[in-house]
């Protein structure tokens, strides 16, 4: 992917990109909000990381004009306030995602990579299918090799939520967000039980797991013989 | 040191307030001693002036019928009835105002004024002071003048002792008022000196210093009472500070010592000596993790204490927040082997925000997590109630000791029992802060066996532990 970082420190700038060029990306950096500008402009980018905060021109302001000009870059905002209103300010105000420093690098890959996702796969799709996994969203009912799985209306969205983001990480904070719709900091790993739960009805008695588990990001939901190429 | 003493008395509000009030007083002295003046002098003057009228009237009548001689007999019998002391006045002068009869021995000197009235000086014989006299003049027929006036000296008498009366009156009302404030004022001075001192060493920093108290139940001791409460207070605050700030300290440094020790190792692994690089590195930063989670939760709560987030309410549905929370931690407690009931009111809806409200419970839940062991249970659910909506969560576990309920909701505080246990402390003091944000009482009581907390919206904010 093609990504247009504007942050003004330095450290995070530069930690952003070495982090994005090492996961294979192409990176383009400004330090302010103008030059950040007349460069999110051009719309040869896939995705852009625009910070809160910026000399010269706010964050919010650059967004702002990005979706004046008529792009629909997906912005993710990169802010160090945490609050739910900023949160509501950034995304009405054109940002897609929201993501609070300090943040784990896996997060913020993991949410550029749903973010270039949501606009890759068609949310009027009627039907999911990853391997030999089938879901049919019109009928909410799920197969795995044929074989009817019971779910709970909950573990039906979770794994709904995986499917669309078949082959790309979601984080646990993702899952709560999208999955549950609350915004909170869970002091245990509450999350980890409903995807072992998950995981159980589907992957039970298959030879090839399809949940996996991302060590310090997430989940990944795949195909196994995507593992090993 | 006496005149510092001084320099203070004269500038302490209740002198001040004396000299004030002894002026008015010897005002109104004033004023009404000049009325006493004015209406005792006045009427011992227009009588003297009545009584000279009627003489003189009576005396030129005399004249007309008796002639010459039968005025000087008629004055004559007068002045011989007159006791020694007596003041009236008579004199009959002829046309070049030579005496020719009475008791002055010469015409006074002075001009009479349009109505014939003249005052003069009147000198003793005996060498006496001199005094006012009062007469009136009137032309008899053939160039005769006729005086007739009384001597003054009683209504002079009368005036001076007025006039004494009033200055003295007024000098011992200064006074009194004077010696008044300066005693009323000396008792203010140390009273407020006492307070003085005292804030000054709690100034200093001994925070434990209290302000005696005098059971006089005035406006100075309830202001003392006031001061004592509020250092009360405050000392408890510092010490609630003092207290975060040390748990603080411990509770980082453990963490920050591990960080360090595996880095160190890491640094040293360059050797090839035990664990892998990597999962040196995962465990610093699980470690790293750890204390940013601490401090964001720190900062979380600072932020929602500072109220910003209120511009963000809604209208929360509680019923379906609980059934919310027990979906999600369901699974959880389940494997914890705790088993979890949930009966939520329904309809029930708070004016509130969604997110915290949802941490809040979610943290209790997290406590029940940690602190029950297997084979318990916890029953979450919501009720309405009379000021309007409780949220309860109670558990079968050890439960809180009844003194330590109020500070568990303090950063950082832990009970001895789970010092070992995973968590920070911070749980409840997010609790409490969403609570006090929602204007909620937070009431940790006893479940027998367990704790019960109970969020009761609608009711005004207070912390409450029961027995």
């Amino acid at each position: 992917m093609r990504i247009l970082v504007i942050e003004d420190d330095s450290e995070t700038r530069e930690y952003l990109n070495r982090g994005l060029s090492e996961a294979g990306h192409v990176v383009d950096t400004a330090d302010n909000g103008n030059s950040g500008l007349s460069l999110a402009c051009d719309p040869k980018y896939d995705v852009m990381v625009i910070d809160r905060m910026l000399p010269g021109c706010d964050g919010l302001a650059v967004i702002q004009a990005v979706r004046d000009a008529g792009l629909s870059t997906p912005v993710l905002i990169l802010s160090a306030l945490g609050e739910v209103n900023d949160r509501v300010t950034g995304l009405q105000q054109g940002g897609d995602d929201y993501l609070v420093k300090p943040f784990a690098f896996s997060e913020l890959l993991a949410r550029l990579d749903a973010l270039v996702r949501r606009t890759d796969i068609e949310s009027t799709a009627t039907r999911l299918v990853v391997s030999d996994l089938e879901m049919d969203l019109l009928a909410r009912e799920v197969t795995r090799a044929g074989q009817h799985i019971e779910l709970q209306p909950r573990e039906f969205h979770l794994l709904e939520y995986l499917m669309r983001h078949q082959g790309h990480v979601v984080t646990r904070t993702m899952l709560l967000e999208q999955v549950w719709d609350y915004n909170f900091d869970p002091q245990t790993n509450v999350i980890d039980v409903h995807v072992s739960r998950l995981r159980r009805k589907i992957d039970r008695g298959f030879d090839a797991p399809l949940i996996q588990t991302v060590r310090g990001a997430g989940y990944v939901l795949r195909a196994s013989e995507e593992i090993t190429s | 040191m006496c005149f510092v003493h001084l320099k203070k008395l004269l500038r302490s509000s209740p002198f001040r307030l004396a000299v004030a009030y002894a002026s008015l007083f010897a005002g109104s002295a004033l004023l009404l001693l000049s009325f006493v003046y004015w209406s005792t002098a006045g009427y011992l003057l227009r009588q003297a002036d009545e009584t000279i009228e009627a003489e003189i009237a009576g005396l030129a009548e005399r004249y007309r019928t008796g002639g010459l001689v039968g005025l000087t007999r008629l004055i004559e019998r007068r002045l011989a009835r007159q006791q020694p002391t007596g003041s009236s006045l008579y004199l009959v002068a002829d046309a070049a105002y030579r005496p020719r009869v009475g008791n002055l021995s010469a015409w006074p000197q002075v001009e009479a004024d349009s109505d014939g009235w003249l005052n003069f000086r009147l000198g003793q014989p005996e060498g006496q002071e001199t005094h006012w006299a009062r007469a009136r003049q009137f032309r008899l027929d053939r160039g005769y003048f006729l005086l007739a006036g009384r001597d003054m000296y009683e209504l002079d008498s009368i005036r001076v002792t007025v006039v004494q009366t009033i200055v003295w009156g007024f000098a011992l009302t200064i006074v009194l008022a004077l010696v008044g404030g300066v005693l009323v004022g000396r008792g203010r001075i140390r009273r407020v000196s006492v307070i003085n001192r005292a804030i000054s060493d709690v100034v200093a920093g001994d925070l434990t210093r209290r302000i005696p108290t005098d059971a006089t139940g005035d406006d100075i001791e309830q202001l003392t009472n006031n001061l004592n409460r509020m250092l009360a207070e405050l000392e408890e605050q510092v010490d609630a500070v003092q207290r975060v700030s040390d748990n603080i300290a411990h509770d980082l440094r453990t963490p920050l010592a591990r960080l360090r020790t595996r880095l160190e190792l890491l640094r040293e692994s360059e050797i090839g000596l035990g664990e892998s690089r990597y999962e040196l590195a995962e465990r610093a930063v699980v470690e790293a993790d750890g204390l940013l989670a601490t401090f964001n939760a720190l900062l979380r709560i600072a932020r929602i204490e500072a109220g910003r987030r209120r511009q963000e309410f809604s209208r929360v549905d509680i019923t379906r927040l609980i059934h919310d929370v027990a979906e999600l931690y369901g699974p959880l407690l389940d494997e914890a082997g705790l088993r979890l009931d949930t009966q939520p009111e329904s309809g029930l809806t708070v004016v509130g925000d969604r997110d915290l409200l949802f941490q809040a419970v979610a943290n209790l839940i997290d406590n029940v997590l940690k602190h029950v062991p297997s084979g318990g249970s916890v029953t979450v659910t919501s009720r309405c109630s009379p000021s309007g909506v409780d949220i309860v969560v109670a558990d079968n576990g050890p439960g809180v000791p009844v003194d330590e309920r109020i500070r568990v909701l303090e950063r950082f505080y832990r009970l001895d029992a789970s010092r070992t246990k995973p968590g920070a402390g911070l749980g409840l003091s997010l609790v409490a802060a969403v609570a006090k944000l929602h204007d909620a009482t937070l009431l940790l009581s006893e479940n027998h066996p367990g704790l019960q907390v109970v969020l009761c919206f609608g009711s005004g904010f207070t912390v409450e532990k029961e027995a």
